[in-house]
């Protein structure tokens, strides 16, 4: 009981160090740093690098660390968030969110993927106290937490600079006209929220002994949970949010065991989002006016091609495949065609009604594991599995996204970021449904007039033609009275409700439409590999379909095909690494964002 | 008939009591306009009136009907249109697109089984009618839509030539005027029972300001009902059947524009002390 309460406390102090720099950040600059995450995976790295590699001591570890990753916040505020200061929320977002990859992928190049012991710099069971035994790194990593944490609250409050910090995050405008440099007040609050998250890197590597260059994304995850539970933009709220959560965790995990730590984790995120969306302690609210998107994407019309355009290349995806190219190259075809369907869920929930998803993987998994469950359990044939996965796919995210249809911009992206993440975590936990982490096997091949449609040409054939009837219907939709209330939500959520939009029904269809195509899209993955399992559905396939639509250009339904050609098509093509693969996409991602944000299929409008 | 009775409506944000029992009412065909100085709680007022905030306390009844609470998109369906302070248009669709979207509560083909919206879970079959109807685009969808769409040219030809040639272009290319322009087209598309307006003048020079003028005046002639946020005091005094001051959220003078221009209250707290600020 008390041990693991105090588990959960030495955990969850980490999570109270990250969650402190996210809030500090997000009232500072109003950005949601998802590079966050990263800067504590490279906190661990490093830290790890200077103390085994170098043989430092831990202070000397914790000076080292301190000095790489506050110049690695330096870096990303001045890459990814100064350069976006007057574009809508969105591009900030999808920066960070692009940046957090390039760093994650990096250190996976330089440090190597593998997982490393993290050495015992101090002991683990040494000391005792009635009954309750802990070691001194127990105490160490609460002693240098909480000192870090008096002198943060010293600083912000005694120092000239906390206090222009304060000030800043209360009112920017008149924080500006009382002549506070923001630049430099923003520089330095990237720079003092990521020492905090380098500290959090060493002491959570020490804590959970072994790390790797993902082990960021993780706790990061979980730090964003504490920082929303704390309500963001509140410190002290960071604090018992990160404090909180951690004994939340540890109390699960004693309960159900250790898979259980990213479902409850979610959970909580999902709960605080429907229930009390501004947290324990915010003062902000949520709610407020905050158009998303606003004329950063849109700024572009899409290109528009001729119908016998379409028809020459809807008759050459048919044909070209057919008698050029070979088997490899038809099955890179299929991942292209099912990508693309994934995208265009996406080109109509956030291209056509402006809601940010991060967690498009979500209603792709719910449909994989709905139709393997069908086809392989009760022996329903694929023809059937089909429609009913699109069916439940649309139902659960329509579910578990609409009870945050009160909020808007940052709060939404978020909770469709929770969802995926739940979904993938309920994949590993309900063994009971889904087979836990080693999935479901041996799904068998859709037939067609009785034959098995199993060849590479034939499952190409099959996919591309629902990649047509979905590309049809998303380009009749964006072309109705539908597709024109969807946009008005999209370019301002208040003056559409007074024009008598009921936005958060549409919103939700715009979500069941998309999940119902993207449900789709997940039955056929699941035929055409004939396996899944829930590491297939994770945060980096919502990534690779945002990535996607943005390279294609947000609102245009061809550019999500273009987008799935060239993100997916090429790399498998060019037989890139898995590493350098996402690395390319992060990239590709910070780059659209700054240099061409109506992406490849868009120009801008005159 | 009235057509809007407010009753003591109250709304504080963090301990600011913004607007702090206001209560009056719009007779069918009136013009009330309300000033005050800045942050006096005009803006918020209207807000509450048009369900975009819920008050704290107080009753708005709107046509007879308790209306309190009730969210923007139900009150815009019931006839209350109004524009923004800070002009809010759709900055990537067309102007005759943002008139379209104006009206939105006007349609039925193109929204079926707009009844069961009320409704939870059976509003899916609403929705999901819609969806049908905007794939299949049946013809009574489409002769539909030209009808609006006749209206949206009729609507642009209220202001001239100033929307009629820019029709087509994206809202976020237009001035400042014009989009206040098409803010208004959109507003009154719908022909609503009443028409809520925030500072529409505000950033105009004064030839489009007395062009504003002349169209609500014109709208007025045609007996269309006017609740007008507005600092320019001579466009209030021509136009207001009624004037309301509001001072620190509470109504200090209320009555019509001559009796209220004279009214020594009315020129300690607001003429006299502070003038009215023209925005840029
Ligand atoms: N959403 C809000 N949150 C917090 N304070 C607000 C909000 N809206 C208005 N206020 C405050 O309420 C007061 C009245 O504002 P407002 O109604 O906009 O005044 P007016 O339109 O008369 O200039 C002001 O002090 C303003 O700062
Ligand atoms: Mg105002």
């Amino acid at each position: 009981m008390l041990d693991t309460a105090l588990a959960g406390l030495v955990n969850g102090s980490s999570y109270a160090l990250l969650a402190l720099g996210l809030s500090l950040i997000f009232g500072v600059a109003n950005v949601i740093n998802f590079a966050h995450a990263s800067v504590f995976a490279v906190g661990a790295m490093s830290g790890w690098w200077f103390s085994v590699d170098l043989g430092w001591p831990l202070w000397t570890v914790l000076l080292g660390v301190m000095a790489v990753t506050g110049l690695l916040g330096l870096v990303i505020n001045l890459v990814a968030v100064t350069p976006l200061a007057k574009a809508p929320p969105i591009a900030a977002l999808l920066s960070t969110f692009a940046v957090s990859v390039v760093v994650d992928n990096g250190a996976q190049l330089v440090f190597g993927p593998e997982t490393r012991r993290f050495p015992a710099l101090l002991a683990t069971d040494n000391l005792g106290l009635g009954g309750l035994r802990f070691g001194t790194l127990d105490v160490t990593i609460l002693a240098v937490a909480i000192g870090l944490m008096l002198v943060l609250g010293w600083f912000l409050r005694a120092t000239r600079y906390g206090r222009a910090i304060r000030a800043v995050a209360q009112d920017r405008d008149a924080a500006a006209q009382m002549g506070i440099p923001l630049a430099r007040v923003q520089n330095l609050a990237f720079v003092v929220a990521s020492v905090l998250g380098g500290v959090a890197g060493v002491l959570g590597g020490m804590y959970l002994n072994n790390i790797s260059p993902t082990v960021g994304s993780t706790v990061g995850m979980s730090a964003f949970a504490a920082a929303t539970l704390g309500g963001l933009g509140s410190l002290p709220g960071a604090v018992a949010g990160g404090l909180l959560l951690g004994v939340v965790e540890a109390f699960g995990v004693s309960w159900w065991g250790g898979n259980a730590r990213t479902l409850i984790t979610f959970a909580v995120l999902l709960l605080v989002l429907w229930v009390r969306p501004s947290g324990l302690f915010g003062k902000r609210s949520p709610l407020a006016a905050e158009p998303m998107t606003g004329t950063f994407f849109g700024a572009a019309r899409t290109v528009r091609l001729r119908p016998w355009q379409v028809a020459v290349a809807a008759v050459a995806a048919y044909v070209v495949p057919a008698v050029a190219l070979d088997d490899y190259t038809v099955q890179i075809g299929v991942q292209v065609v099912v990508y693309a369907i994934l995208a265009l869920s996406l080109t109509l929930v956030s291209g056509q009604a402006g809601q940010i998803s991060l967690g498009q993987a979500a209603p792709l998994a719910i449909g994989a594991y709905t139709s393997a469950l069908l086809t392989t359990g009760t022996g329903l044939d694929f023809w059937l599995s089909l429609p009913i996965s699109g069916l439940v796919a649309a139902v659960l995210s329509v579910a578990l996204v609409s009870p945050s249809w009160r909020l808007r911009g940052h709060y939404v992206s978020i909770a469709t970021l929770a969802t995926g993440l739940l979904v993938a975590a309920a994949a590993v936990n309900f063994d009971w449904l889904t087979n836990g982490p080693s999935g479901v096997s041996a799904i068998p091949p859709p037939t067609l007039f009785g034959a098995p449609v199993s060849a590479p040409l034939a499952v190409y054939f099959l996919d591309l033609t629902i990649l047509l009837v979905v590309l049809l219907l998303v380009v009749r939709l964006r072309r109705s009275t539908l597709g024109r209330i969807w946009s008005a939500i999209r370019e301002d959520e208040v003056a559409a409700r007074s024009s008598g939009i009921a936005a958060a029904e549409y919103k939700s269809l715009a979500f069941g439409i998309g999940g119902f195509v993207a449900g789709i899209g997940g039955a056929l993955f699941a035929q055409q590999y004939g396996y899944i399992d829930p590491s297939v559905f994770g945060i980096s396939v919502s990534l690779l379909a945002l990535t996607i639509v943005v390279l294609g250009g947000l609102n245009s339904p061809l550019g999500a095909v273009v987008g799935a050609i060239v993100l997916v098509g090429l790399p498998e093509a060019l037989r890139m690494l898995e590493e350098t693969r996402m690395l390319t996409y992060g990239l590709l991602l910070l780059a659209v964002v700054l240099f061409r944000p109506q992406g490849l299929m868009g120009k801008v409008a005159r | 008939m009235t057509v809007l009775e407010v009753q003591g409506l109250r709304r504080s944000f963090a301990g600011l009591r913004a607007v702090d029992g206001v209560s009056f009412g719009i007779d069918q065909g009136e013009v009330v306009s309300v000033i005050g100085p800045n942050g006096s709680g005009k803006t918020t007022a209207l807000n509450l009136v048009s369900g975009v905030l819920r008050p704290d306390e107080g009753r708005v009844l709107f046509q007879g009907r308790d209306v309190t609470g009730l969210r923007p998109e139900r009150l815009a369906e019931a006839g209350l249109s109004r524009t923004f302070q800070n002009g809010r248009v759709f900055g990537n669709l067309s102007v005759a697109e943002n008139v379209l979207i104006g009206l939105t509560p006007t349609l039925r083909a193109a929204r079926p089984l707009a009844r069961w919206r009320d409704i939870p879970v059976l509003r899916w079959l609403s929705l999901l009618a819609e969806t049908a109807v905007a794939l299949v685009d049946p013809p009574s969808v489409r002769r539909e839509l030209a009808e609006r769409e006749a209206e949206v040219e009729s609507q642009l030809d209220r202001f001239g030539d100033r929307l009629r040639p820019r029709a087509e272009a994206a809202a976020h290319t237009l001035s400042y005027a014009n989009r206040r322009r098409t803010e208004i087209a959109r507003a009154l598309a719908s022909g609503p029972a009443l028409l809520v307006l925030d500072e529409p003048t505000a950033g105009m020079n004064p030839v489009e300001t007395a062009e504003v003028l002349e169209q609500l005046l014109a709208l007025k002639a045609a007996g269309q009902t006017i609740l007008l946020v507005e600092h320019k005091i001579d466009l209030v005094m021509r136009l207001s059947d009624r004037v309301l001051v509001l001072d620190a959220g509470t109504v200090i003078a209320s009555g019509p524009p001559d009796e209220v221009r004279n009214d020594p209250r009315v020129i300690e707290a607001y003429l006299g002390k502070r003038r009215p600020a023209v925005r840029p």
